[in-house]
C-alpha cells in the first residue's frame, strides 16, 4: 500500500516511517516547511527548521525510499499560527498542534497525499486508532506509552479523517522505539525529544506573540492586575502575556503566593487570587468533535484531561446540542483555562474533546 | 512486496528521464576524465609553485583557461576563475561598485528577472547604502531597453541583464542594454550562466558594444560544481572581493581549483564542438513537448516569448494544478522537472521571475519548468506526452473535489 509519512525528522516520526517501509509499504515521506526558513527579521521557527528537514531526507535516503518537502507556509499560517496569536491576544491559552493536526496533516497533507494515489497518511503520534468490531467505526485511543500519549492533540479527527490515519508508533513505547531507531542506524536514534511548541523555539509565547501583534494594528494594551475583592494591586503588559494559573512573573509583591485565576479580556483585566481560589468544580466547552461521529445519547461517566500533562479526572459528561458539552469534575481541578483543549476519555479512548468556554 | 537480496534482480528499474538541465546537467565523460587526470600521482601540484609539479598543474590550468574563452570568443588572459556562477555574479557587482566608487559612479541596475545570484547581491549591496535600481519585465519575461535606459543615471556604476533567463528561458536584448550602459559611462554584466553552452556568445565582439563583464558556470555545461568563471574585459579594473595571493591576475585570490577548473575547461570545449547540433536537438524535443502539451491538455500556456527563448527551455503553465504536486507525481514517475525557483530547503516558492512578468498569482504556482540536455533522446519525450495528461487530469479532479468541500 502507498502512504505518505508526515516526517518532522524527529525520532517518532522517522520510526513510523521505517517500520512501514520495513513491513512492505510503499512509503514516500513528506516533510512540511510551516514557515519562512530564510534569515530575516521576522524570521522564526525552530523544530521542522532546515536542519529538521535534511535530517527527514536522510532518513529516507538510509531507508531508500522518496522524500519530499512541501510549502505549506500559508496554511500553516492560516489554520494555526493566526489562531495562536488572535487566542493569546483574547487572553486565552490556545493549543497550536490540535489545529496542525487536524488542520493540516490530516486535511491538506491528506488531499497532497491522495493526489499520488496514498490513501493513508501516518505520523509519528503516540496514539492509537482502530475499528470497533461491533460497529466499524474509528476508534482513537491513547499511546501505549502513557507518558508520550499525544490522544489529547488529536481530539478533534473526524471519522473520516481518522479513516486515513496511521500511527505506528502508538503500540510501542519510546524506549521501543529508540531502539528501532538504532536498528534502521537511523541518523535520528539519539535526537532529543522536542517539547516547545515548534515555532516559538525559545518557549517564549507571549513574546512570539507581541512581536506578531506589532505588526499588525492592534498592539498589546497594559492594563490593571486586580485580586478577587477588586482591589488593584499592579499593571499588565497585555493579556497575552498571561496564562491561568500562573505564578511567576506578575510582578507583585504580596506576603501569599498568589495565582492568575481569571483573565478578564474584554475588560483588559487580569485577575490573581490564593491557590485555593484557583479550583473549578465544572467546565463547558464549545466546538466539541466527537469521535464517534455524534454525541452520547445523556449524560455519562467519563474522564477529562485538561492539559497536555493533565492527569484525566473522573466526572460526570453531559453532551449539550450536538457540539457542546458540560463536565462536572468529581474533585475541583487547578487552573482550568479557557481556550485550551478539554479531553474527554472512556478507559483509553476518546470520547471527544473541545475548547474550554 | 519486497523481496530477499538475492531476488532483487528481477526489480524493474523504474524509469528516469532528467529533464531538469537548467539546474545542472550530467557530468560529460571527457570532463570527468580530465579531472581525474588532475588528481593522479604526478598532477597534484599547485599551479603557483616553480617547479615540475607545479608547470604540470598551470599548463591543465592555461589549457582550460583557454577552452572556457574559446567558448565565449575571449581572450584567455580575460578570464579568471571563480567558485561558479553566484560568486562570479557578485564579484562583477560588488568589485565594479567598489572600483567605481570613487569617481562618484555608486549606482546599481538590475533587472527583476535577475537569479538570485545577482539580485540578492543586489538587495544586499542597497541595505548596504548602495543605490540599486530594479527594472522590471514585460509580460513576454523580457526587460524592455527603454525601461534599462529610464533607469540609467550619471552615477550608475554598472547594469546588469542576464544573457538568458534561466526559469522561462527568454533571451534578454544584452547588446541594445550595453551599448546604453556605454553611453551613461556605466559598465555593462550580463549573467551568461544560462545560455553559455546554449546560445553563441561572442565577448571581443560584445565589448565594442558596450559588455564588460560576463559570468558563466561549468555545472550547466557538463562540468562539475564549484567552478564557474567571469569573463572581464581588458581595461575594466575589478575590485576584488576576496584577497589574499596574487591568482587570478590579482581578481580572484586563492589556490586554483585545478581539477574542477580542467572539468570546465574539458566541459567548455565540448560545448562548443557541440552548440549548434545540441541547440538543434533539444530545440526539436522541447517543442513537440510543448505541442503535444498544448493540444492534447486543456488550460495549458507557455511562459516567455515562444520565439525568443533558449533552444532547451519550456515554461509550461497548467491551470488549477498544483506545480508542487505535479513534479512530485513526475518525480515518482521517474521525470524530473523544475518549477524554476528552489529555496535551500528544497521546496518550492512562487517563482519570482513570473510575479515579475505580471503572472496572476495562481499562474506563478502551477508553472513547471523542462528543460532539456544532450542526452535526451525522442522516446524520452513520447514517455512524458503519455503520462502527464492522465496526472494533471486528476491532479485537476482532485483540487475540484478540495474546492467544493
Amino acid at each position: 500500500m502507498r502512504i505518505v509519512v508526515a516526517m518532522s525528522g524527529g525520532v517518532d516520526s522517522s520510526v513510523a516511517a521505517a517500520l512501514l517501509h520495513e513491513a512492505g509499504h510503499d512509503v514516500i515521506g513528506f516533510s512540511m516547511q510551516l514557515y519562512d526558513q530564510r534569515e530575516s527579521p521576522d524570521a522564526w521557527g525552530s523544530c521542522c527548521s532546515i536542519s529538521d528537514l535534511n535530517d527527514a531526507r536522510r532518513v529516507a535516503n538510509t531507508l531508500g525510499f522518496p522524500h519530499y518537502i512541501v510549502n505549506f507556509e500559508e496554511e500553516f499560517r492560516k489554520s494555526v499560527v493566526d489562531n495562536f496569536v488572535s487566542e493569546y491576544a483574547a487572553g486565552r491559552t490556545p493549543i497550536p498542534c490540535v489545529h496542525c493536526n487536524s488542520g493540516l496533516k490530516f486535511a491538506t497533507l491528506v488531499d497532497r497525499a491522495a493526489a499520488l494515489d496514498a490513501e493513508i497518511v501516518a505520523t509519528g503520534h503516540y496514539a492509537q486508532v482502530d475499528q470497533d468490531p461491533a460497529t466499524g467505526r474509528f476508534r482513537l485511543r491513547r499511546g501505549v506509552d502513557r507518558n508520550k500519549d499525544q490522544s489529547y492533540f488529536l481530539f478533534s479527527l473526524t471519522q473520516a479523517q481518522l479513516a486515513k490515519a496511521s500511527f505506528p508508533v502508538g503500540a510501542l513505547t519510546k524506549p521501543e522505539v529508540r531502539g528501532h531507531a538504532a536498528r534502521h542506524h537511523l541518523a535520528v536514534a539519539d535526537k532529543p525529544d522536542s517539547h516547545e511548541i515548534c515555532f516559538v523555539p525559545d518557549g517564549d509565547a507571549a513574546g512570539f506573540v507581541t512581536r506578531q501583534l506589532e505588526h499588525g494594528d492592534t498592539g498589546p494594551e497594559p492594563g490593571p492586575i486586580l485580586d478577587t475583592s477588586g482591589k488593584t494591586l499592579g499593571q499588565h503588559g497585555g493579556i497575552h502575556r498571561y496564562t491561568i494559573g500562573q505564578r511567576k512573573g506578575l510582578g507583585l509583591s504580596t506576603g501569599v503566593p498568589l495565582y492568575i485565576v481569571k483573565i478578564d479580556a474584554k475588560d483588559n483585566r487580569v485577575i490573581v487570587g490564593e491557590k485555593s481560589e484557583l479550583g473549578r468544580g465544572e467546565l463547558t466547552a464549545s466546538r466539541v468533535n466527537w469521535i464517534d461521529g455524534a454525541p452520547p445519547a445523556g449524560p455519562i461517566r467519563a474522564a477529562a484531561q485538561i492539559r497536555h500533562r493533565h492527569t484525566e479526572a473522573p466526572g460526570m459528561l453531559t453532551p449539550i446540542g450536538d457540539d457542546r458539552a458540560a463536565f462536572v469534575f468529581d474533585v475541583a481541578q487547578q487552573a482550568v483555562t479557557p481556550g485550551q483543549a478539554v479531553v474527554f476519555y472512556a478507559a483509553d479512548s476518546v470520547i471527544g474533546g473541545g475548547w474550554i468556554d | 512486496m519486497r523481496t530477499a537480496s538475492i531476488l532483487e534482480v528481477h526489480i524493474v528499474t523504474p524509469v528516469r528521464i532528467y529533464l531538469d538541465h537548467n539546474a545542472t546537467t550530467p557530468v560529460d565523460a571527457r570532463a570527468r576524465d580530465a579531472m581525474v587526470r588532475t588528481l593522479t600521482q604526478e598532477d597534484f601540484g599547485n599551479p603557483s609553485s616553480v617547479h615540475y609539479y607545479g608547470q604540470r598543474a598551470k599548463s591543465s590550468v592555461d589549457d582550460a583557461r583557454a577552452a572556457v574563452a574559446a567558448l565565449i570568443q575571449a581572450d584567455p588572459g580575460d578570464v579568471i576563475f571563480t567558485s561558479g556562477g553566484t560568486e562570479s555574479d557578485n564579484l562583477a557587482l560588488r568589485g565594479a561598485l567598489d572600483a567605481r566608487a570613487s569617481e562618484g559612479r555608486r549606482h546599481l541596475v538590475v533587472s527583476a528577472i535577475e537569479h538570485e545570484a545577482v539580485l540578492n547581491t543586489a538587495r544586499a549591496l542597497e541595505k548596504q547604502g548602495w543605490p540599486v535600481s530594479i527594472v522590471r519585465a514585460g509580460s513576454s519575461g523580457v526587460v524592455d531597453p527603454a525601461d534599462i535606459a529610464a533607469a540609467v543615471t550619471p552615477e550608475t556604476a554598472l547594469v546588469s541583464l542576464m544573457h538568458a533567463n534561466n526559469e522561462v528561458g527568454t533571451i534578454q536584448p544584452i547588446l541594445e542594454a550595453a551599448a546604453i550602459a556605454k553611453s551613461g559611462g556605466a559598465w555593462f554584466h550580463t549573467d551568461a550562466v544560462q545560455s553559455a553552452g546554449k546560445l553563441p556568445i561572442a565577448a571581443r565582439e560584445w565589448a565594442a558594444t558596450g559588455v564588460d563583464l560576463i559570468s558563466i558556470s561549468a555545472h550547466k555545461i557538463g562540468g562539475p560544481k564549484g567552478i564557474g568563471a567571469l569573463w572581464i574585459r581588458r581595461g575594466v579594473r575589478l575590485s576584488p572581493t576576496a584577497t589574499g595571493g596574487r591568482h587570478e591576475r590579482n581578481r580572484r585570490a586563492g589556490t586554483e581549483n585545478v581539477s574542477g577548473i580542467a572539468g570546465f575547461g574539458a566541459a567548455a570545449a565540448a560545448a562548443r564542438e557541440s552548440l549548434a547540433a545540441d541547440a538543434e536537438r533539444t530545440a526539436a524535443l522541447r517543442d513537440r513537448l510543448e505541442a503535444s502539451i498544448l493540444s492534447t491538455i486543456p488550460g495549458t500556456a507557455v511562459n516567455g516569448d515562444p520565439a525568443r527563448r533558449l533552444p532547451n527551455t519550456s515554461n509550461v503553465s497548467f491551470d488549477g494544478v498544483e506545480a508542487e504536486s505535479l513534479l512530485i507525481a513526475l518525480d515518482l514517475e521517474g521525470v524530473a522537472v523544475s518549477t524554476g525557483a528552489a529555496c535551500s530547503s528544497g521546496t518550492l516558492e512562487p517563482s519570482h521571475v513570473l510575479k515579475a512578468m505580471g503572472l496572476p498569482h495562481p499562474r506563478t504556482k502551477n508553472s513547471l519548468r523542462f528543460s532539456f540536455g544532450a542526452e535526451n533522446t525522442a522516446s524520452e519525450v513520447e514517455h512524458v506526452i503519455g503520462i502527464l495528461p492522465p496526472l494533471v487530469e486528476k491532479l485537476r479532479r482532485l483540487s475540484r473535489a478540495v474546492a467544493a468541500r
